[in-house]
């Protein structure tokens, strides 16, 4: 039998954060494997935000280590990780409101190829941003709202627009936090079965609320309370394990 | 495209290029060189729009950019006329193309290290640091008496250009005129490039940006010197248009003024600051004939544009902006 | 003689410094709590200044001058507050900007039209006149050590004001948390108006007492502006104690910095040219002091937690 060692692409190891008093992350260890959907679920409160702003890098850690793609990100500044692959959603969504979504994704191809400093050729006139953009707003099926400024898409449509972003990025890695929040029962089936294909090309870190999309979607499952991670393990082993059970699900399942 | 806006903006232009024209015919030079200053703190507003506008970045120290290439125009023009030495061997040119090189460069270092520092901070202590550093430089001018201290310098004669009589006000207008639709040129094709649209986007939404993998802070600092580079070539133009510069051109309330200007055009709009400056100029002009008191009035105008009428007057003449 | 001369520029600086400070807790008390960028400070502060020299021509007292300048602005405040200001509390931070550098251009056009174009003068109550002995032999005004006294006193009763009674509780309150006090039960529009009345009253204690060494006259209230400005950009807006503290260093480094830097160049250039550049780096000083302070920490030196 074949022993190869998968790397994680993303090992979060020890990670600590204090805001005065309080310690919002409490050395949380945590990795993300290719081809993986690993959900990250937690009572509110529980610092799930305060992890992701870390992973992304709006926050810095007080002490802990982040690697992603193989080196160590954790004194990078968000852009400079998102450059080597972290592409992310945000709980409420944040897109450039006056521009078109086209224009959203535009943004976010000029980014991958390279540089934002060229100054002379019109963005509305080069085809390969133009192109490039349309193929990443069909796969989210947002072709026919192309044009509309993003401030006037609805809710769900956002989402989708924010996931266009992040395919335009080739992101390495899939940080979702809460895609689901604000969908109806029919976007969130769709965005279910559209995260479910996603997987294949690169790993999700799912926070989530939704525990119908999260037991549909999740290889694994780690449980954050009070900063900690109390369990990680497959839907079944989390969905037994009591000490989960107490602290958060008892009262979904 | 012929759409509104643009046809308000052609109209503009040939208003602008017009005025003159007739003046000049009916022999009413006054009104030339009302049009050469339209022309001139257009495109001075032209610059701080592409910071203010485009990237959202609102600087109330621009007056420093205008004053330092207004400077620029009037040291070397003192220097060339007395032949004291300035730097390095060089004593002055009376070349306007050489003199707006200089200004540009100098306006574009200062303001790269203004924005080096600004740019750290936003929001409220960005407009207030913008202020205090264009202080610095006008408290500098004041109190630096070799070239005339508080009191300004004056330019004996007009600085020349190869081919042209720059003395003669229509003239002086044609120059002003070329450079200030040059500079609008410039303008679109930046707002309309990449950076432009990095630019922008830093403006709607600075985390976007840096999630897709841009640093806003270099794209800024880029629109920034940019910006500070075309008002300081309007400073030397302005210069040159008075024959006289002095610490007023670096006042904070000339920064004021430019902003003022692209709010009363339409904040972001390529023709914005002509707009604006033409209204501007036409007020001063109108209500100063009416009353002396004409900048309390200006006041309450521009109380009511910021209160009431936020789309300025391309707002309500071309209706709202469209972004692509 | 020297020792002496410094000491008598370290007061000079220090009541420079008190005078910013009632510039700047104004401000900074008015960003804080509604988050409002007022450029129109400069002119309450020449409303203050023309009440008193104003009404003490009539009345001659300087005294009730004083109080006539404290009345005047904190009026001229509220009307601006309930007329202007409030609308502009949900604007953007240019909005703010220019509304309130249209009313510079109205205050400021406004009163010449009221007073002329002549400066006003408003002498020194009889009781301040006067002089007393430093140490080293030299003098010093009774009136400017009045100012740092009455300045102390001032910043004390605004730290009782702010930390003591119920009016700084729900200053506080609405520092921290806008929602917060609405919840509880506090009318915020009337607390708005009363927050920027108060800081227009010191902007006017202010321009009233400077007035009696300057002159009173439109457009004084700019450079006081720009300097207070400075001082809250270092201490950190919203921030009380920054204020303080960056209004006694703005002070003292810009007076100092006028006496000691001429001075200092000696060592390096001719004397013809020593004072031209040392006058020249003193008058940028504080500027660059900013520009260091910002470059290390961009929110200044107490930044308010919860910005």
């Amino acid at each position: 039998m074949d022993k190869v060692m998968v790397e994680p692409v993303l090992q979060i190891s020890n990670l600590v954060k204090n805001f005065g008093a309080l310690r919002a992350t409490d050395g949380v260890t945590l990795d993300l494997r290719p081809g993986e959907i690993h959900a990250l679920i937690g009572p509110n409160g529980a610092g799930k935000s305060t992890l992701i702003h870390q992973i992304c890098g709006t926050l810095r850690q007080d002490s802990g280590s982040i690697r992603f793609a193989g080196q160590d990100v954790g004194a990078l500044t968000v852009a400079e990780r998102a450059r080597l692959g972290l592409g992310r959603t945000f709980q409420v969504s944040s897109i450039a409101p006056e521009f078109s979504a086209l224009r959203n994704v535009m943004l976010a191809v000029q980014a991958k190829e390279g540089s934002s400093f060229r100054f002379f050729k019109p963005v509305m006139r080069d085809k390969s941003l133009i192109d490039t953009a349309m193929a990443m707003l069909e796969r989210v099926g947002l072709t026919a709202r192309a044009r509309v400024p993003a401030a006037e898409l609805s809710h769900g449509e956002r989402r989708q627009l924010e996931i266009a972003m992040a395919l335009a990025l080739r992101s390495r890695t899939f940080l979702l936090d809460e895609p689901m929040a604000g969908m109806g029962p029919e976007g969130s089936k769709s965005l279910t079965r559209f995260l479910d294909g996603l997987r294949r090309e690169a790993p999700i870190l799912l926070v989530e609320h939704d525990m119908d999309a999260v037991f549909a979607l999740a290889d694994r499952i780690s449980v954050l309370v009070y900063g900690r991670i109390i369990a990680t393990g497959p839907v079944e082993e989390i969905r037994r394990d009591p000490a989960v059970r107490t602290a958060y699900l008892g009262d979904h399942a | 495209m012929l759409t509104r806006e643009n046809l308000v903006n052609l109209i503009l232009a040939l208003g602008l290029l017009a005025v003159p024209l007739a003046a000049n015919a009916l022999g009413q030079p006054f009104y030339i060189t009302l049009a050469t200053r339209v022309a001139i703190l257009a495109l001075a507003a032209t610059g701080l729009n592409l910071a203010l506008g485009v990237g959202g970045l609102v600087s109330f120290g621009h007056a420093a950019f205008f004053g330092i290439g207004g400077y620029v125009a009037g040291i070397v023009a003192a220097h060339n006329f007395s032949g004291d030495p300035l730097l390095f061997g060089f004593s002055g040119t009376n070349q306007m193309w050489i003199i707006w090189i200089v200004a540009v460069a100098l306006a574009g270092l200062v303001g790269l290290a203004i924005g080096v520092i600004s740019l750290r901070t936003s929001g409220v202590y960005f407009i207030m640091i913008t202020l205090a550093f264009a202080q610095m430089v006008y408290y500098f001018a004041v109190s630096w008496p070799a070239y005339g201290g508080e009191d300004g310098l004056s330019i004996l004669v007009r600085n020349q250009f190869p081919g042209v009589m720059t003395m003669v006000p229509l003239n002086y207008f044609l120059i002003c005129y070329i450079i200030l639709l040059l500079g609008i040129a410039l303008f679109a094709i930046l707002r309309a490039s990449r950076f432009g649209a990095a630019l922008q986007a830093a403006r709607q939404n600075e985390v976007r940006v840096a999630t897709v993998g841009i640093q806003p802070y270099r794209i800024r600092l880029t629109g920034f010197v940019l910006s500070a580079m075309i008002t300081g070539l309007a400073g030397a133009l302005f210069a040159d248009l008075n024959r006289f510069v002095s610490p007023s051109m670096l006042s904070w309330h000339m920064s004021g003024e430019l902003i003022v200007l692209i709010i009363l055009g339409g904040t972001g709009r390529l023709f914005g600051p002509l707009a604006g400056a033409a209204l501007y100029v036409a007020f001063e002009y109108a209500l100063g004939g009416v009353t002396e008191r004409w900048q309390f009035f200006l006041g309450l105008i521009l109380l009511l544009v910021v209160l009431f009428a936020r789309g300025g007057l391309l707002g309500v003449l071309a209706g709202k902006a469209r972004h692509g | 003689m020297t020792i002496a001369l410094a000491l008598e520029q370290l007061l000079n600086g220090l009541q420079l410094g008190v005078m910013l400070f009632l510039m700047a807790a104004g401000l900074t008390l008015i960003f804080g709590v509604m988050g409002l960028i007022n450029l129109a400070h400069g002119s309450l502060y020449m409303v203050g200044a023309f009440a008193c020299a104003t009404v003490a021509a009539w009345t001659g007292s300087f005294w009730i001058g004083l109080v006539a300048s404290l009345v005047a602005a904190a009026a001229a405040g509220a009307i601006v507050e309930l007329v202007v200001i409030r609308r502009l509390y949900d604007r953007d931070h240019l909005d703010q900007v220019l509304a309130t550098f249209a009313l510079i251009l109205m205050f400021s056009e406004g009163t010449r039209w009221l007073f002329g174009s002549f400066p006003l003068y408003l002498d020194i109550p009889p009781l301040l006149q006067g002089a007393v002995g430093l140490p080293g032999g030299t003098e010093y005004p009774v009136y400017r050590l009045a100012i740092i006294a009455a300045g102390a006193l001032v910043a004390f009763g605004l730290y009782m004001l702010i930390s003591r009674t119920r009016l700084g509780m729900r200053i506080r309150a609405g520092e921290s948390d806008r929602e917060m006090i609405g919840a509880l039960g506090v009318d915020i529009r009337t607390l708005y108006t009363v927050v920027f009345a108060l800081g227009a009253a010191l902007a006017g204690f202010a321009g009233a007492m400077v007035g009696a060494i300057q002159s009173v006259q439109v457009g004084m209230g700019e450079p006081v502006l720009i300097l207070a400005f400075v001082v809250i950009v270092i201490g950190g807006i919203g921030s009380i104690k920054g204020a303080l503290l960056g209004a006694l260093l703005v002070g003292v480094t810009d007076t100092m910095g006028r006496f000691l830097l001429p001075k200092l160049m000696l060592l390096f250039v001719p004397p013809a040219q020593a004072g031209m550049i040392g006058g020249a780096i003193a008058s940028m000083l504080i500027y660059i002091v900013m520009a260091v302070i910002l470059a290390v920490k961009p929110r200044g030196l107490f930044p308010p937690a919860h910005a």
